[in-house]
């Protein structure tokens, strides 16, 4: 019996690696298979029976191959389906009205679970497909080990939500969202400027480079905008739930307003800690609090009066963004979050890019990189992350910070 | 009696010749077909990771299968190696400008901070046996994980500033530079390790690992391994031994760490990459490969590697595969009904059985 079933494993095995050498996993492209044409060459791996060795692709030079990595397993999966979502959705309504330039786009996206060493994989295996432009990578850490390889390949790079300063370090690198300094000076500067506050409580996440990044520059402009912080508590990944302590220090501090630069999962907990306590500062968030009102089981009531810097409001009445919602809600069955809308947006970047470049789908990544980081400082681009947004050569985007504040349950900007 | 001797001797030897040479010819193939530009960017960029998975693996199986110990927290020495080593390739970027130079006093460094840990480590933690020492191993790898976390290390014309709280409270001149930023880690660390200093590195672990067996002293491990008291009787330093073995297993495994830190140019203590399920992968290669054995552990880390790279175009149920090829291999390798299945129709077998008819004839 055991033999029996043994053999049909072993049988399962041989016939699903054979399979992952031929067959089509049948995305979104047509000509991904070429990142496994070399498999058999690693002389170790015999227990491999996937053979022929297929000749590259020829490229036929009517598509924009554009790639994307982000993570779609793991504990981040979130963000890069978000993100592969949006930017999908962009890339079918390119291609639905004509192309760019009259070209059609191929996009791949590929998973790296939220690790640098898997990210460098997606890379590589982006680039065995013949990718021409890199949207991603969604996450800081993995973005900080990619860019380096696109700054040795030459690739244009474009982050949807690589929110750490060195996610942009090199010329050819860009990115859609604020970066961390960029949203924690903002937040001091608007809390500041709009006399919000001036004894401040921090709760912050410890092991998030986001998070700390974002508190490290509100921290240093704060002494500028006369705010002081008179408590400031810290939570790791392992330590997520309980911030009874972290809101009575805040409490106890007399803290007028508590700053919240962290996700809305972790923030609702606080919020409801808050209510539990019967302690009511104003409540100032950044853009990971997009999302609290759809967190299950969560009393948006206490969510009222919530302030966040926030990119991307779903409910907002701008033409775009309407029509965005709905496309993601009738494919998806969910409202998009921020992640998706930089994404989207990512995609019609580069493709304002492209024209303005007037690169060809027969140039060499290298060549469409050049062009493109040219054409990148002079786009102004309207968008549903924002209007008339603009580059810098070191890949920051202009755009003006948007405060929004939930209402009776709805979202409205300030 | 002399002769059977000989004979043993010989075939360990031969045994060892295959190994080392199976990674020499590895090497000569890869770097063949790299000159001549078949090899995917996938696989290129694959080759130094499959490399550190290869030396944890070795250096994994000296404690699990040589010394006998379930150990759980490999991770945290490949993590001190390559945060250590970072740091150091970090500051001296500077002042040692010839990568080779630097990347080699680096290595020694990793692999040193490593094997200090070990000792550190393995003093208490030899005491205990079996499932307890498992669990506190676990524990051990996670406290330097953490503990990495909240080093906060900068440097400015003043010298070197700590913190375990954050950045800020360090008090750098405005030109100085954050080295170890707690948990956003390393960045910038260069990028030094290529496939042929993996290669060497892993021709020097084996090398090391597989004379310390044949040698007098691994004998002594293997004889505490097999029987505690026994081995006690005949007058073997039991703590003194274990720890040689836990040691050197430590200070390949950071070295491990010191190749995974020059590879990416960001280095992070994430529970992916230092954290217990990574011990647990090594741990997984180990046991694939057949614990004790130094090769099997070389290939189940090459092709368990791998593989989920080579299913990437099954998308998310790459995952489930990889999982299925898992039980399947375990199943073959290891249950009795595997095992029997594997004697019926073995290779050798096969072959030994048609020479039997051709002689009959």
């Amino acid at each position: 019996m055991k033999k029996a079933l043994s053999l049909l494993l072993v049988c399962a095995m041989t016939f699903s690696l054979a399979a992952c050498g031929s067959k089509e996993s049948g995305t979104t492209t047509p000509a991904e298979d070429n990142s496994q044409t070399e498999a058999d060459a690693q002389p170790e791996g015999d227990a491999q029976p996937e053979g022929e060795t297929e000749a590259p692709a020829a490229s036929d030079g009517a598509v924009f191959k554009i790639g994307g990595i982000g993570p779609t397993t793991g504990g981040a999966a979130v963000y890069g389906i978000a993100v592969q979502r949006g930017a999908q959705i962009a890339v079918d309504e390119i291609n639905a009205a004509g192309g760019i330039n009259g070209v059609q786009i191929e996009f791949n996206f590929q998973d790296d679970e939220h690790d640098p060493e898997k990210s460098v994989n997606a890379y590589n295996t982006l680039k065995d497909w013949g990718m021409q432009v890199l949207v991603g990578t969604v996450t800081s850490n993995p973005c900080i080990a990619v860019v380096e390889k696109t700054h040795e390949d030459n690739m244009f790079q474009l982050t949807p939500s690589g929110t750490a300063v060195k996610c942009v370090q090199y010329d050819n690198a860009f990115r859609m969202c604020f970066s961390d300094p960029n949203q924690g000076l903002e937040s001091a500067k608007y809390i500041g400027e709009n006399g919000l506050a001036t004894k401040v409580a921090v709760i912050y996440d410890n092991s998030d480079p986001y998070s700390q990044g974002i508190y490290d520059a509100f921290r240093a402009e704060a002494a500028n905008q006369n705010i002081e912080i008179v408590a400031e508590t810290s939570f790791n990944s392992d330590n997520k739930t309980d911030f009874s302590t972290a809101v009575q220090s805040a409490k106890s501090a007399g803290a007028e307003l508590l700053y919240m630069p962290f996700y809305y999962t972790e923030a609702s907990l606080v919020l409801a800690e808050c209510s539990k306590q019967s302690y009511k500062p104003v409540f100032f968030g950044v853009d990971g609090m997009d999302g609290i009102l759809s967190v299950e089981n969560f009393d948006v009531t206490l969510a009222e009066d919530l302030m966040y810097m926030a990119p991307f409001v779903a409910n907002s009445d701008d033409e775009q963004v309407k029509s965005f919602v709905t496309k993601y809600q009738e494919s998806f069955n969910e409202i998009p979050n921020q992640f998706a809308a930089d994404a989207y947006d990512c995609v019609y970047v580069v493709k304002a890019a492209m024209e303005e470049a007037g690169v060809t789908a027969d140039m060499d990544a290298s060549a469409i990189c050049d062009a493109m980081v040219g054409a990148m400082t002079a786009i102004s681009y309207d968008g549903i992350t924002g209007k008339q947004i603009s580059w810098e050569a070191n890949g920051e985007p202009n755009k003006a910070p948007l405060v929004v504040q939930i209402k009776n349950g709805e979202t409205i900007g300030l | 009696m002399r002769q059977m001797n000989i004979k043993a001797l010989n075939k360990t030897t031969k045994s060892n010749i295959v190994t080392y040479g199976i990674v020499i010819l590895a090497y000569l193939i890869m770097e063949i077909l790299m000159r001549a530009g078949v090899v995917s960017s996938l696989l290129q960029g694959l080759l130094v990771p499959l490399c550190t998975y290869v030396i944890l693996a070795v250096s994994l199986n000296l404690t699990v299968g040589i010394s006998g110990e379930l150990s759980l927290g490999h991770a945290g020495f490949m993590c001190v190696g390559a945060f250590s080593s970072a740091f150091f390739s970090k500051c001296m970027q500077e002042v040692i400008p010839v990568s080779g130079i630097r990347f080699f006093l680096a290595i020694l460094i990793g692999a040193a901070f490593a094997a200090l840990f070990g000792v550190v480590v393995g003093i208490p933690v030899l005491r205990l046996r079996g499932d307890y020492l498992a669990i506190v191993t676990l524990a051990f790898g996670e406290i330097i994980k953490n503990v990495v976390n909240v080093i906060f290390l900068g440097k400015d014309s003043r010298g070197f500033h700590i913190s375990m709280k954050d950045a800020f409270s360090m008090g750098l001149e405005p030109e100085g530079e954050v080295i170890i930023n707690g948990p956003q880690g390393i960045t910038g660390t260069p990028n030094d390790s290529n496939f042929l200093v993996g290669i060497i590195l892993i021709l020097i672990t084996l090398f090391i690992v597989i004379n310390l067996v044949n040698s007098r002293t691994g004998r002594a491990i293997m004889a505490i391994r097999d029987n505690r008291i026994a081995a006690e009787s005949v007058g073997i330093h039991i703590t003194k031994y274990k720890l040689l073995a836990f040691t050197i297993s430590a200070s390949l495994a950071g070295v491990a760490g010191v190749l995974y830190a020059h590879n990416l140019s960001t280095l992070a203590a994430q529970s992916k990459n230092f954290g217990y399920n990574m011990s647990i992968m090594i741990l997984v290669f180990v046991v694939l490969g057949g614990i004790g054995n130094i090769r099997g552990s070389i290939i189940a880390a090459v092709v368990l590697t791998l593989l989920p790279e080579l299913l990437r175009s099954l998308n998310d149920y790459r995952m489930l595969m990889y999982a299925i090829v898992l039980i399947a291999t375990m199943i073959f390798t290891s249950s009795p009904g595997g095992q029997a299945f594997r004697e019926r129709y073995s290779l050798k077998r096969l072959i030994g059985q048609r020479k039997e008819t051709k002689e009959a004839e």
